[in-house]
């Protein structure tokens, strides 16, 4: 993660503010900040989203393209996921600095997506054994301001769900050979259902209490945190501790409750946002990066 | 397959645009709140953003920093996503190293590395979306951030790219334009003086056509001049409104 320098002062301030449930931006132990999404960001990908959490900034990018379906799993297509920590963040992640923190993120999307049900993948399906869609999921993180795993996960929802994956019809012939015939018209696609989609909610235990969304400077003042997945009816997908100390049995499951109660209003406002932004539809003013 | 007409015989190119058009250019600056400079531009559908860390000690050996100037270090990197065919590895090949080379010349002959002895300032551009003109989009932003950042440049650097389709000089080519193979060029100059900080040119090109392609893309880059002085002008309006003046 990109560093922040702390003075022991510094850490004690925040550390007993969040006692009282304060935090130093005024918000409460259980608030996120403010948090901008926008999909379709990028015309060349076939979904993209835009997170804007704070200072943290995330732009996913989904493309499909075709390929073989695996061996174990001959009736489904599957996910790909690459996350680039890129040098904007911070010089830190310059050549192959960021490398490290990229993989640790992308393994955790992996396992998350890992669970069954979280995305339709027979419906990426095109021909059994030989033809599937193959969903890459590349994570681009432009700037680093603490709590990546909660707004990369939203980003990825909400580019899944901006996804528009053209139609295709197998066409047979009489030898039997298998020809696939893109459908000429370039708005008839296939949308995916993200209803089961988990997000991501990390708790960091500052003290004796447990915050949300932390800054870059409470996760310098935390010494454990609990990263849980979420999906939107409140079913907890995955669960990892991440970070130097340790946690007792009933943190875990204090943090474990306002994870859940969190995450589902996380996934509320989440589908609220991307609902309006569907019924806008071609007359939405797309802003990007110049707002 | 009919190859592709860069140049219909009404003077319109596969795009819409006339042979000496730009595409739309939209600019703005200080995109992010941590980097000590930052940009971003698009230029028709190619999308740059870049980034300025500095100037700050030099990281990594002693060795490195230059007791009289400035260590101008860059990184070219392009979004997985941002090529129509989707790219593997974002940066670390040669054409990315190519490219940061290009931009680190370009910059050193526009910043005034003297006035920061012992240190680095670090470039890092990252194309978000890729149609052609790649390099000049990050030229344009990138001259941005720097002044975003508050370091102190002779000039703007502006850069446009050129082509040729049969006897018409092309002026900011689009990604077909320059996957068809005719001649094109890239041109990065400051414009205050017409000075070239970098001239680079691919194919084969007639001298009699040179001077029509280099005047195309000079004025290609006058263009852009004008797009990014207002850009930093709204900035500078921006930044003393919220200072309360």
């Amino acid at each position: 993660m990109a560093s922040v320098v702390l003075s022991e002062a510094e850490k004690l301030y925040i550390i007993h503010g969040v006692q009282e449930d304060l935090r130093v931006d005024g918000r409460g132990c259980e608030d996120y900040r403010c948090a901008e999404v926008e999909t379709d960001v990028v015309s060349n990908t076939s979904g993209s989203a835009r997170v804007k959490l704070g200072h943290t900034d995330i732009l996913v990018g989904v493309k499909a393209e075709m390929g073989t379906p695996k061996l174990e799993k001959p009736d489904e297509g599957y996910l790909e996921f690459f996350v680039d920590c890129s040098a904007n963040a911070t010089p830190e992640f310059e050549g192959r600095g960021g490398e490290e923190l990229g993989t640790e993120i992308a393994s955790t999307l992996y396992r998350i997506f890992s669970s069954e049900g979280s995305v339709d993948l027979k419906s990426l399906c095109i021909n059994p054994r030989e033809h599937c869609w193959v969903l890459y999921v590349d994570v681009l993180l432009l700037e680093c301001g603490g709590n990546l795993f909660d707004a990369i996960s939203i980003a990825v929802k909400a580019a899944l769900f901006n996804t528009r994956i053209p139609k295709v019809r197998v066409l047979e012939d009489e030898e039997g050979s298998k020809e696939i015939e893109l459908s000429d018209d370039p708005y008839d696609c296939i949308r995916l259902n993200v209803d089961d989609v988990p997000c991501i909610v990390t708790l960091n235990k500052i003290g004796y209490r447990h915050v949300v969304d932390a800054t870059l400077q409470e996760e310098a003042c935390c010494l454990a945190s609990l990263l849980i997945a979420i999906t939107s009816k409140g079913a907890l997908t995955c669960m990892k501790k991440i970070g130097k100390g340790s946690l007792d049995p009933e943190s875990i499951f204090e943090m474990m409750e306002t994870g859940k109660k969190v995450g589902k209003s996380l996934h509320a406002s989440l589908q609220k946002v991307l609902d309006e932004e569907e019924s806008l539809g071609t007359t939405r003013q797309k802003v990007g990066f110049l707002g | 397959m009919a190859a592709l007409e860069l140049l219909s015989d009404e003077g319109y190119r596969a795009d819409g645009r006339r042979a000496t058009e730009l595409r739309k250019v939209r600019a703005r600056m200080g995109v992010f709140a941590q980097a000590d400079g930052s940009a971003y531009i698009e230029q028709g559908n190619t999308k740059a953003l870049a980034v300025v860390y500095g100037p700050h000690e030099t990281r990594g050996p002693r060795s490195k920093a230059l007791s009289e100037r400035a260590v101008l270090n860059c990184q070219y990197s392009m979004a997985t996503f941002s090529t129509a065919e989707r790219k593997r590895r974002p940066h670390g090949d040669r054409k990315s190293a190519e490219m940061a080379l290009h931009l680190k010349q370009t910059f050193e002959a526009a910043v005034l590395t003297e006035l920061y002895p012992r240190s680095q300032i670090d470039l890092y551009v990252q194309i978000l979306q890729a149609d052609g003109s790649n390099y000049c989009a990050c030229v344009n932003a990138a001259t941005l951030a720097i002044i975003d950042a508050g370091i102190a440049l002779r000039d703007f650097v502006c850069a446009g790219s050129a082509g040729l389709a049969e006897d018409a000089a092309l002026a900011d080519l689009s990604y077909i334009e320059e996957a068809a193979g005719g001649p094109q060029a890239a041109l990065a100059m400051l414009p205050g003086s017409g000075a070239m900080a970098l001239v680079q040119m691919d194919a084969r090109l007639h001298h009699e056509r040179l001077e029509a392609v280099m005047d195309a893309a000079a004025a290609a880059c006058r263009a852009v001049h004008a797009v990014l002085e207002e850009a930093v002008r709204e900035r500078a309006r921006e930044v003393t409104a919220l200072l309360g003046e």
